[in-house]
């Protein structure tokens, strides 16, 4: 498997599928585990690495999950590869640009990934399209089970799964969404998120995890407190408080901006089309900034049954035919596509070799144009 | 409250400034406070925090007359020193060897709780699961007191009885 068999198209839980998926775009839960027997990773040497490296990899190369698995040795990666599968939220920023020997098992469906010798010695994820945390549970709950058959993690019976960091200490889980909350930010009221999330004591990260600009309106929601709280009441909390009441907040002002300012919403809409479709230079932050625009356009008419003009204008250019919810459906994912595909790394992968940012923000323009006018051409 | 500078923003930003012992405040908006070349940090990295932390907290002479802050850990020979400087630990002893110093940090990074609540290795012996049930409810017992609901106290508390038989 090469990465390039993947890079052409998006994700499975990027794909616009899912429940409630208007606004949790997607949801990943991932543990945190270490070896027991083995000092940290920072008191390890190359060798104790190396031997962590191959032990987990080998284990996780057994593992029976219903998919293919690959191997990467991400310090043995050209740049733009570890580029690629951060852009892909198949690895973090730490496992990518760390140090020493260090890898990931990814499943060729890219539900889940396990990085070794990340600040842990293993870190397994999974990954599923719109709210489906109880899925996520299930899932890595069996696959953690399955591991726990061939090794054993360092454990205390006060502290639970002992981590580099105390700040990940106990259960080891981090429980995130990926929310989509472009109303809340164009009526100013995204601070209500942010406070809400910091009251729950949530941490709230943009697209591109710790330290990334919220681009695209789409922000990550993650639990902090990983001790004296269990995996399914962390869950709970999120499905039946935190979820609910986000989505309250999203919905709500989303109909303030049809009923009070449908102005301001249609000017955002219409001058995202008309950039998108006419530009011939664009950045990656300036098309996900516009390309939110379009997913708020097309999911307020397939969920809410908004109808502006800029909307409609929208719909003809997503080819509505007779089964309406059908082409919406499409429509989220040609927008998720051209979001990932015109991502810097994806770009340059999918070109075959590295470009200069005017030479990517071209390519990408011109991608970002043919995908909507196409469409346009398509319908008439 | 007003910037102070401009009059027209809300002052976001704080400053006290001590010099020669007279204390000034200071209330300004972000726009002035970046024309007057004064930085805030919005996100403060993880290890920073915990130094931070760490520095806070009382010493060990202070909490128990032992000395953690000069041990090193037999397994790793971490020290209190490098925590502070890389934000994690070495082993899994050091939660041992530290504990009393880590524990205020592991308290605040985890809204007091300090004791695990979940999952449990499949292979952990049974007389271990049964110690955890008991150090887990002793936690409910402690929050059902301090939150005065003494019916529920008393519930837990005959079910400590029951487990410790």
């Amino acid at each position: 498997m090469k990465l390039t068999d993947i890079s052409n198209d998006i994700n499975e839980w990027f794909n616009g599928s899912g429940p409630l998926a208007d606004i949790v775009v997607s949801s990943r839960i991932r543990l945190a585990r270490n070896l027991a027997g083995y000092k940290f990773l920072s008191r390890c040497s190359n060798k104790d690495k190396t031997e962590i490296l191959e032990k987990l990899r080998d284990v996780m190369m057994s593992l029976n999950l219903g998919d293919k698995v690959f191997y990467i040795s991400v310090d043995k990666e050209p740049i733009l590869n570890k580029h690629f599968l951060v852009e892909r939220h198949l690895i973090s920023r730490h496992l990518a640009f760390g140090k020493g020997p260090r890898g990931v098992v990814i499943a060729e469906r890219e539900f889940f990934t396990a990085m070794i010798n990340e600040e842990d010695h293993l870190r397994i994820q999974v990954f599923k399209a719109g709210c489906q945390l109880s899925p996520c549970a299930e899932q890595i709950n069996r696959i953690d089970d399955m591991i726990e058959e061939k090794l054993r993690f360092a454990f205390s019976p006060r502290y639970g799964y002992l981590t580099a960091c105390p700040t990940n200490l106990g259960t080891g889980i981090r429980v995130s969404v990926m929310l989509h909350l472009p109303a809340l930010k164009m009526t100013g009221q995204i601070e209500k998120f942010f406070n809400a999330a910091k009251d729950m004591s949530l941490a709230v990260r943009g697209l591109f995890g710790e330290g990334t600009e919220a681009a695209s309106d789409l922000y990550q929601l993650s639990n902090q407190v990983t001790l004296g709280v269990s995996e399914s009441a962390i869950i709970s909390q999120f499905e039946n408080a935190i979820i609910p009441e986000i989505i309250e907040y999203e919905n709500a002002a989303r109909s303030q901006l049809l009923s009070n300012q449908a102005e301001l919403l249609d000017d955002k809409i219409s001058r995202a089309i008309a950039l998108l479709q006419n530009a011939h230079l664009i950045s990656s932050q300036e098309a996900l900034f516009l390309l939110s625009h379009l997913r708020l356009g097309i999911n307020m008419h397939k969920y809410m049954g908004a109808s502006t003009p800029a909307i409609e204008k929208l719909r003809s250019l997503c080819g509505a035919g007779t089964d309406a919810d059908k082409t919406s459906r499409l429509s989220i994912a040609t927008i998720n596509r051209l979001f990932m595909l015109t991502l810097p790394a994806h770009l340059q992968l999918n070109y075959g070799k590295p470009l200069d940012p005017t030479h990517r923000d071209a390519l990408r323009a011109e991608i970002i144009r043919s995908a909507l006018n196409q469409d346009a051409q398509s319908k008439t | 409250m007003r910037c102070q500078i401009c009059n027209k923003n809300d002052a976001t930003i704080h400053l006290t400034e001590i010099t020669e012992g007279i204390r000034t405040e200071m209330h300004i908006c972000e726009h002035c406070a970046a024309e007057q070349d004064i930085t805030v940090k919005s996100h403060i990295p993880i290890n920073e925090l915990l130094s931070n932390l760490l520095a806070v907290q009382p010493t060990d002479e202070e909490i128990s007359g032992l000395s953690e802050q000069k041990l090193a850990c037999p397994i790793c020979g971490f020290t209190l020193d490098q925590f502070r400087k890389e934000g994690v630990l070495g082993c899994p002893r050091d939660y041992d060897v530290f504990e009393k110093s880590l524990q205020p940090l592991i308290e605040k990074a985890h809204d007091g709780n300090t004791t695990h609540c979940g999952k449990v290795p499949l292979k952990t012996p049974g007389d271990t699961k049964k110690q955890m049930e008991l150090l887990n409810l002793r936690q409910q017992l402690e929050a059902a007191v301090r939150s005065e609901d003494y019916e529920r106290a008393v519930e837990i508390r005959d079910r400590i009885k029951q487990n410790e038989q």
